[in-house]
């Protein structure tokens, strides 16, 4: 085996687990980059393999490895990290074709498992980029002595061969609402929001500049300060984080005097949280993924003014629902969303919600551990007994915030125990989870039902592809308050302190915090376009490549013009689609069984002809090669040897059957170098 | 080139002095299993060279003398009353051999030249009701004189079509005529004649002769023949199919006499005047034209692709 192929075999496996470095055990990369890097040393050196017992033993204690890393050999980071060491030990033993063989489909194989951690444009690019140095080795093992460049050509050829056919199956191939087989739980990849808040645990998803969702408005955009996306509600405060508490209640809540709906369609990022997000009080969603009979319960429509048609959680709907609407107005998808999830969604910017609350709700909005912040009750107490109005009491809790010398800030100082009162007295700094957690704490020690809602406010407008990003950056929270006759309403205190956050986003709120990420902070105007254009471009690719489901599918194909859509016509066509592809392929490629081979030969005795034409013995055009080489050997002796070789050869090639790419190259040869 | 073909061949040529390239034609025919017309005046040899053949090639012979008054039954043959066993018996006509000689076909009525071409492209006849087949090899050679010599009757276009070949033997020259008259009698030459193979062996060859490879390159130049003949206004009718194979299966023949396995466009010219010539016709008054001539042309106008 030739020291270049191994090279290449190398190469290949080298590139195809290259990526998962950054999630590998260190020993694990360490060990295959070392086993790498020993076997590229043993191809150049032209030593020995080693034996097949060292093989064994690293084998064993690399598959012990991960046994005591992941206490398992199964699941996605265990079974990758196995592959990954397997593929780096295979090229030790490269002894025969078969064995590159096995390495060339090991290094295809491998590729998949790398879209289990990343579905991304530039992912794809190397992968892409990986399969080509791939098929390149095998074409270099199924045909040595071909230059790197033809060999690189005939793969890409083969690649582009491909193209056609992996559309018809990427088209054709019949989706399933949900995934076909389930991944591992920790394939899927979580972050975002918590259900857990605590100080601190905002502002550092703050940093990230991971998408959360893609939002399309159907028509004009709310006000930006008015895009409060819905998360998770969250009830219970044990002096230092919130939490939703025990389940609450299935009764489906209340709207009413219900405003201009908004309808708008969000791409959500995976998650794996069940929530979904909605603009405050959503009426209608559906989940176009889903199956056709969960669609109709969903998209009820109710008309403005009544109950909302996302019905409550209700044991015998439930399992047809995709999604639930729960008493506190979040949208609970039925199972944690770990894929890309498409939805389209009504919601109401004007509203009137739970006007008639039940007591054991406003209890929950209520409770308070009494034993930590006792500076903060007393503060509320004190509130409490000069106010009797809760809505005052709500507007002096703001004018606090906004008047006491409050900063808002990216990097607050640690806080003691009691949170609320080293927060509102001593440090006075605080990012929007504190201020949310310290406002419902007051709120409640005043004896006023609130809440703390979790979210996303605003997002960046993206001109290129018209929709809106929400990032992790965009992650907030702020507070519900229930009074009565007005029903749960929302107040932000981050407002108070920080307008600019609300109306314009996290980096205008702080313009020279250097905690912000780079890209979070005011960028150059072509840095921000060239940001959009790639984000249009992902979208599109999370939308067509990426989302292209069971109904983008359907859509798809009805506008192509194929009408009654089933999953057997479709295996049909994908199956007709593709003998017709490969069909097409193999006249081409045996195109030479039915045309004459490119006729070089009959081009250089044409030209062979007109030199000898030139020296005054031009040929007929019904003579043939015979007859004129005799004509020309007659009058120029001295060529007679050399024409009649020529006319001979070409004759042969010409007329009779079977002759071989050499006795073409000899004539191509002879003919030029004849001197006249 | 099979060592019986060779001996036959030169054979053939210390007889028939001077005219290799009708020996050649000839036997070139006979491979590619069609049938020859010669056409020429009297007295040049003719018969001859169909005798010779015969005798060379180790075939059966007869000759059949046509004439105005010849009837089919004279051709084919006729059922006669045996008196003794009270039943009809039927005496095989000179058409029953492989090699048959057709003197002066011209000169027979339509009806009695019909019964030999209808022979010649069945293989078998039909009398009284049964058809006998013919034996193999079945060749007939027919000479003809000059149309325009008194007391002929023309064959038509289509039962020329039914030979292969036409070729005419003309005047021999100088140095062959002084052999011919100072060397012995042909008769007796003729008579002394070995055959050089075997009918087994001209089997062979034949099948040989089909086998020869034909390219794609060569097709083309075939069909550009057959395109001019039918496009250029120079003829009154273009080349039918059947002398477009004609032209391959005696090309192919060609090549074997060149010992060669592939035909080349030097084949196809050589046998194109004998297989074209008595199928091309110019129009109106060039009619008379010299159809050697015509076929000269057409090699000319059309250029090898």
């Amino acid at each position: 085996m030739s020291k270049h192929l191994i090279y290449g075999l190398l190469l290949s496996i080298l590139m195809v687990i290259a990526p998962h470095a950054e999630h590998l055990p260190l020993w694990a990369s360490s060990l295959c980059a070392g086993l790498l890097a020993w076997r590229t040393y043993l191809a150049y050196s032209g030593t020995a393999l080693p034996k097949r017992w060292l093989l064994m033993l690293v084998t064993l204690a690399a598959t012990a490895g991960i046994v005591i890393e992941f206490h398992t050999l199964f699941g996605r980071e265990a079974g990758v990290t196995l592959l990954v060491l397997l593929a780096a030990l295979k090229p030790m033993e490269l002894h025969k074709a078969r064995n590159a063989m096995v390495v060339i489909y090991l290094a295809c194989f491998i590729i998949i498992t790398n879209f289990f951690y990343s579905q991304s444009i530039p992912t794809a690019l190397y992968l892409l980029a990986t399969l080509m140095v791939i098929v390149t080795t095998w074409v270099h093992l199924q045909a040595q002595g071909i230059a790197l460049k033809a060999r690189a050509r005939i793969a890409a050829l083969l690649l582009l061969q491909a193209l056609p056919l992996m559309l018809i199956l990427f088209v054709l191939f019949p989706r399933v609402p949900g995934p076909l087989w389930g991944l591992p739980q920790d394939a899927y990849a979580s972050s975002g929001l918590d259900e857990r808040m605590a100080p601190g645990s905002l502002s550092r998803l703050s940093l990230s500049q991971a998408v959360a969702f893609r939002v399309t408005y159907n028509d004009k955009p709310p006000r930006r300060d008015q895009m409060y996306w819905r998360g998770p509600v969250l009830w219970m405060f044990d002096g230092r984080a919130w939490t939703p508490g025990t389940t609450a209640l299935s009764v489906a809540p209340q709207f009413t005097e219900l405003g201009q709906p908004i309808n708008y369609s969000v791409t959500l990022e995976p998650h794996n949280k069940a929530w979904l997000f909605a603009l405050d009080v959503p009426d209608k969603l559906s989940i176009p993924a889903t199956s056709r009979d969960t669609l109709l319960a969903q998209t009820a429509d109710c008309g403005s003014g009544c109950e909302a048609a996302i019905p409550a959680p209700d044991a015998s709907q439930r399992r047809v629902m995709a999604a639930t609407l729960t008493h506190d107005f979040q949208i609970l998808n039925k199972e944690p969303v770990n894929a890309r999830l498409r939805y389209a969604a009504r919601s109401h910017l004007v509203y009137r919600a739970n006007l008639q609350e039940t007591a054991q709700q406003l209890k929950r909005g209520l409770q308070l551990p009494r034993q930590f912040n006792p500076r903060a009750q007393q503060l509320a107490a004190e509130w409490r007994s000069s106010e009797k109005d809760d809505e005052t009491i709500v507007r002096t809790a703001l004018s606090y915030f906004h008047n006491q010398n409050f900063v808002y800030t990216l990097e607050p100082p640690p806080l003691g125990v009691h949170t609320v009162d080293d927060f509102l007295f001593t440090t006075k700094q605080g990012f929007c989870e504190h201020y949310a957690s310290a406002f419902v704490f007051l709120m409640r020690a005043a004896g006023i039902p609130a809440r703390v809602v979790t979210g996303y406010l605003g997002g960046e407008f993206n001109s290129v592809g018209n929709y809106y990003i929400v990032r992790q950056s965009d992650a907030h929270a702020w507070a519900e308050v229930w009074l009565a006759g007005r029903g749960w309403v929302r107040f932000d205190p981050t407002g108070a302190i920080a307008p600019e956050r609300i109306q314009r986003g996290l980096s205008a709120a702080l313009p020279d915090n250097a905690a912000l990420p780079f890209m979070a902070r005011n960028p150059p105007q072509w840095m921000r376009e060239l940001r959009l254009n790639l984000d249009t471009l992902a979208n599109q690719w999370n939308q067509w490549v990426l989302g292209y489901d069971a109904e983008r599918q359907f859509a798809f194909l009805t506008r192509l013009g194929i009408e009654s859509i089933t999953w057997q016509k479709m295996a049909l066509d994908m199956a007709g689609g593709l003998g017709i592809a490969i069909a097409l392929f193999a006249l081409f490629m045996l195109r030479h069984l039915f045309a004459r081979q490119p006729d070089k030969v009959q081009a250089a005795w044409l030209k062979l002809c007109a030199r000898l034409a030139k020296s005054g013995l031009p040929r007929a055009a019904h003579e043939g090669a015979q007859d004129y080489a005799a004509r020309i050997a007659a009058a120029r002796p001295e060529l007679a040897e050399a024409i009649r070789d020529l006319a001979a050869r070409y004759t042969a090639l010409r007329y009779r059957a079977g002759h071989d790419e050499h006795e073409q190259r000899e004539f191509l040869q002879r003919a030029k170098a004849l001197k006249i | 080139m099979s060592n019986s073909l060779h001996h036959a061949i030169t054979q053939a040529e210390q007889i028939i002095l001077g005219k290799p390239q009708q020996i050649r034609l000839a036997l070139a025919c006979l491979l590619a299993r069609g049938h020859l017309l010669i056409e020429d005046l009297p007295g040049v040899g003719k018969t001859t060279l169909a005798h010779v053949l015969a005798r060379t090639l180790g075939l059966q012979f007869s000759r059949i003398q046509f004439t105005s008054d010849l009837l089919p039954a004279d051709i084919l043959g006729v059922s006669v009353y045996q008196r003794d066993t009270n039943e009809f018996k039927f005496h095989p006509g000179p058409i029953f051999a492989q090699m048959v000689l057709a003197d002066e076909i011209n000169r027979a009525t339509p009806k009695a030249q019909s019964a030999l071409l209808e022979a010649m492209e069945e293989q078998q006849v039909t009398i009284e009701g049964t058809t006998r087949a013919l034996p193999a090899p079945f060749f007939v050679i027919a000479t003809q004189n000059p149309a325009y010599q008194i007391g002929t009757f023309a064959l038509p276009e289509s039962q020329l079509d039914r030979f292969l070949m036409r070729i005419q033997m003309g005047y021999p020259d100088a140095q062959a005529e002084r052999g011919l008259l100072s060397g012995m009698d042909r008769r007796e030459i003729v008579a002394g004649l070995s055959p050089q193979m075997t009918s087994v062996e001209l089997f062979e060859l034949q099948k040989q002769a089909r086998k020869i490879f034909v390219s794609p390159a060569l097709l083309d130049y075939v069909q550009a023949i057959l395109r001019h003949t039918r496009e250029a206004v120079r003829y009154t009718h273009g080349l039918s199919p059947r002398a477009g194979l004609s032209l391959l299966a005696a090309a192919r023949a060609w090549a074997l006499l060149d010992n060669r396995d592939a035909v080349i466009p030097e084949d196809v010219q050589a046998v194109l005047p004998g297989v074209a010539s008595h199928r091309l016709q110019a129009p109106g008054e060039h009619a008379r034209q010299n159809s050697d001539m015509l076929v000269r042309e057409l090699i000319e106008s059309v250029a090898i692709p």
